[in-house]
C-alpha cells in the first residue's frame, strides 16, 4: 500500500513489509471468520423445526399452496445452494424480504441503523474521555483508596447484568430524582432539550457498561508500562509522579490503550440489545428482538450479520492497533 | 478475569475473609435452590394479594408481583432455574471445552488447527446475538437453553484449557509417557489434567458468571425461561411495569442476580494462591 521511499534503509523496508504482512494476515483471518460466522448464522436459522412455508401460510393452507411458496422461496433447493444464494445477495446489499410485512429488509434496517450508530457514537464520545481519565489516574495512584474505589466499582458493574444498570438508572434519575422521563421513548421531538432528555438514559446506561471494561483495561495497560525499568529510572532521576506517567509512560502505552478502547467498545454490541429494548429505542437491536418474537428469519439473519460485522471490525481494529503499537515491529 | 490488587494474599490454602463471604453467599443460594419447594410460604402460581406490585409487609416478605403473587416464593423458586440451568450449562461447556482443548494440545497438527480456527470463529459471535438467533430458530425450552448456553461458552473454555495444556505438553514427563506408549486419553486425563485442575476450576467460576448474566439477559428480553417457569431475569421481565413505582418485585430479583455473580467473582479473586497462580 505504502510506496517504498528510496532513502529508506533496506531494514526498514523489510520491517514495513513484515508489518503489512501481519496486518494482511489478520484481515484475511477476519474475513475467514466472518464466512464461518455467516455460515453458522444461516444454518442456525435454517434448522427450523417445521417448514417455513407452512409457518407462513398457517396450518390451514393447501399442500399445493405450500409447495408453490416453497418453490418461490427456493426452499426446495439444497441448503448449501441457498446459503450461497443468500451470501451472494448479502455481498450485493440484498438483505432479502421480511417474512412478516413483505418489505425489503434493507428498508426496515436503513433508518434504524443510523439511530443505533448515533447512540453508539454518543456513548463513545462520553465513555472514552471518562474511562481514560479514571483508568490512567487509578493506575497512577495504584493501591490508594481512590484506586480501590474505582476497581471495586468497575468489577461491580461488570458482574451485574446490563438491564440492572438500566433499571437502576431509571430508579435513580426518574423515580427518585424525577429528572428524566421513565421508560417511554417519545416520538414528538421538537427541541434540543427533548433530544437530550431522550438520549440521556440509554447513553448513561451504555456509558456505564462500556466504561467499566475500558477503565479496567486502560488501568492494566498503564500499570504494565509504569512497571518498566525506564519509568522507574525517571522516578529515581527525580521526576514527579505526574511527569513520569504523563511524559514517560503514556507515550508508550498509547498502543495498548487504543487496543483497550476498541476491545471495550465491542461490549456495545451486547449492551445495545438490552438498552434499546428497555428504553424502546428505535434501533437495529430493537428491530432484531422484535423480529425474534415474530420469527422473521431474513430480518434476524441480516441484523445478526450487521452486529457480527460491527463486533469483528472492532476486534480486528484492536488487533491491528496492537500490531502497529508493538515497538519491536514499528 | 478480574485481578484485583486490593487484598493481600497469603501463599497457602487459607481463604481471605472476602473470599469466605463470597463462598457463604454462593452456599446460601445453593441451599435455597435445593430446598426451594420446602421453604416457599405460598405456591408460586397462586394470586394472594388483591393489589399488584404490593409493598413489603409482614405477610408478603418481598411484596407482590404484577398479578399479586408472592414475590418471596417466586424468587426462591427462581433460584432453582437461574442456578440450575447455569450450573448444568457451565458443566457441559467446561467439560467439553477442557476435553477438546487438552486433546487438541496433545494431538496437535491439523486437528488442533482446524478445531482452533472453528471454535475461535464461533467465539467471535457476540453471546447475546447467538442467544437471539437460537431463540428465534428453535424456541427456548429448558433443554434448548442449557444446550445453547453450553455451546456458546465451549469455545472460551476450549481456548483456556488448550493454552494451559500446551505448556504442560512440553514437559519431559509427557514425552516419557508417550515414549512408554501411552494413548492420548491416558496422557490427557492422567498426565495433563491433574496439573491444570486449579486454573480450570477458577475458569469454571468465571464462566458460570458469564452464563448467569447471559441467561438473565435473555430471560429479561423475554426469550429465555418461559412462563409458567421463571428465573430471576424472567421475574424482572414480568415485573418491569413496576419500575416507575420502584416496586420491590422488579428490584429484588436484580439484587439476587447481583449477589450471586459478585460473590462468585469475589471468591475467584480471593482463591488461595496455590489454586489460582498457575491460571494467570
Amino acid at each position: 500500500m505504502v510506496p517504498a521511499i528510496s532513502n529508506f534503509s533496506g531494514k526498514e523496508t523489510l520491517l514495513r513489509t513484515y508489518v503489512l504482512g501481519l496486518i494482511a494476515n489478520r484481515l484475511g483471518s477476519s474475513a475467514l471468520t466472518l464466512l464461518i460466522v455467516s455460515f453458522a448464522v444461516f444454518f442456525a436459522t435454517a434448522m427450523l423445526p417445521g417448514d417455513t412455508a407452512t409457518i407462513l401460510l398457517g396450518q390451514a393452507a393447501t399442500p399445493e399452496a405450500v409447495a408453490g411458496l416453497r418453490a418461490a422461496m427456493h426452499l426446495d433447493e439444497p441448503a448449501l445452494l441457498r446459503f450461497g444464494r443468500w451470501l451472494f445477495g448479502l455481498l450485493q446489499g440484498d438483505l432479502g424480504i421480511s417474512y412478516v410485512n413483505n418489505v425489503p429488509v434493507a428498508d426496515l434496517i436503513g433508518a434504524r441503523f443510523v439511530n443505533t450508530m448515533r447512540l453508539a457514537g454518543i456513548v463513545t464520545l462520553f465513555a472514552v474521555p471518562l474511562s481514560l481519565t479514571l483508568g490512567i489516574t487509578a493506575a497512577m495512584f495504584r493501591g490508594s483508596v481512590y484506586d480501590r474505589v474505582v476497581t471495586v466499582l468497575t468489577i461491580g458493574i461488570i458482574s451485574v447484568p446490563e438491564f440492572m444498570i438500566a433499571t437502576s438508572a431509571v430508579l435513580l434519575f426518574s423515580v427518585y430524582l424525577k429528572w428524566l422521563p421513565a421508560l417511554s421513548f417519545a416520538n414528538d421531538v421538537t427541541s434540543f432539550w427533548q433530544v437530550l432528555r431522550i438520549y440521556a438514559m440509554p447513553v448513561i446506561t451504555l456509558t456505564f457498561v462500556v466504561s467499566a471494561q475500558m477503565i479496567r483495561m486502560t488501568r492494566a495497560a498503564v500499570i504494565d508500562t509504569i512497571n518498566t525499568p525506564y519509568v522507574e529510572a525517571a522516578i529515581l532521576k527525580g521526576a514527579s509522579r505526574w511527569r513520569a506517567v504523563l511524559l514517560h509512560a503514556l507515550p508508550n502505552a498509547v498502543g495498548p490503550i487504543a487496543n483497550a478502547i476498541a476491545l471495550a467498545l465491542s461490549y456495545l454490541v451486547g449492551g445495545v440489545i438490552i438498552v434499546e429494548t428497555i428504553f424502546n429505542y428505535p434501533g437495529v437491536a430493537k428491530l432484531m428482538v422484535d423480529g425474534v418474537s415474530t420469527r422473521d428469519l431474513p430480518l434476524i439473519q441480516s441484523c445478526a450479520i450487521i452486529f457480527c460485522v460491527g463486533y469483528l471490525t472492532l476486534i480486528t481494529f484492536a488487533d491491528i492497533v496492537a500490531i502497529l503499537a508493538n515497538p519491536r515491529v514499528r | 478475569m478480574t485481578t484485583s490488587t486490593t487484598l493481600h494474599r497469603r501463599v497457602s490454602y487459607r481463604f481471605s475473609w472476602v473470599g469466605m463471604i463470597g463462598f457463604t453467599i454462593i452456599l446460601f443460594w445453593a441451599v435455597i435452590a435445593l430446598l426451594a419447594p420446602h421453604i416457599i410460604p405460598y405456591p408460586v402460581g397462586e394470586i394472594i394479594d388483591e393489589d399488584y406490585f404490593g409493598p413489603i409487609s409482614s405477610k408478603l416478605l418481598l411484596g407482590s408481583d404484577y398479578l399479586g403473587r408472592d414475590m418471596f416464593s417466586r424468587i426462591i423458586m427462581g433460584a432453582r432455574y437461574t442456578v440450575g440451568i447455569s450450573l448444568a450449562a457451565v458443566c457441559l461447556a467446561c467439560f467439553s471445552g477442557a476435553a477438546l482443548g487438552m486433546a487438541a494440545a496433545v494431538i496437535g497438527g491439523w486437528f488442533d488447527t482446524l478445531l482452533s480456527r472453528l471454535l475461535d470463529a464461533l467465539n467471535s459471535i457476540p453471546s447475546k446475538l447467538s442467544g437471539l438467533v437460537v431463540a428465534a430458530a428453535v424456541g427456548s425450552s429448558l433443554p434448548v437453553l442449557i444446550l445453547m448456553l453450553a455451546v456458546i461458552y465451549t469455545p472460551g473454555a476450549y481456548r483456556f484449557a488448550r493454552s494451559l495444556a500446551v505448556n504442560i505438553n512440553t514437559m519431559d514427563y509427557i514425552t516419557v509417557a508417550r515414549t512408554r506408549g501411552e494413548g492420548i486419553p491416558y496422557v490427557v486425563f492422567s498426565e495433563i489434567l491433574p496439573n491444570i485442575t486449579g486454573p480450570l476450576l477458577a475458569d469454571f467460576g468465571i464462566r458460570f458468571v458469564f452464563v448467569v448474566l447471559l441467561l438473565s439477559g435473555l430471560s429479561f428480553l423475554g426469550l429465555g425461561v418461559q412462563p409458567p417457569y421463571a428465573d430471576w431475569g424472567a421475574l424482572v421481565h414480568e415485573n418491569i411495569g413496576g419500575l416507575p413505582f420502584g416496586a420491590p418485585a422488579v428490584i429484588v430479583p436484580s439484587l439476587a442476580i447481583a449477589s450471586l455473580t459478585i460473590s462468585v467473582n469475589l471468591l475467584i479473586d480471593n482463591l488461595p494462591k496455590k489454586i489460582r497462580d498457575r491460571s494467570r
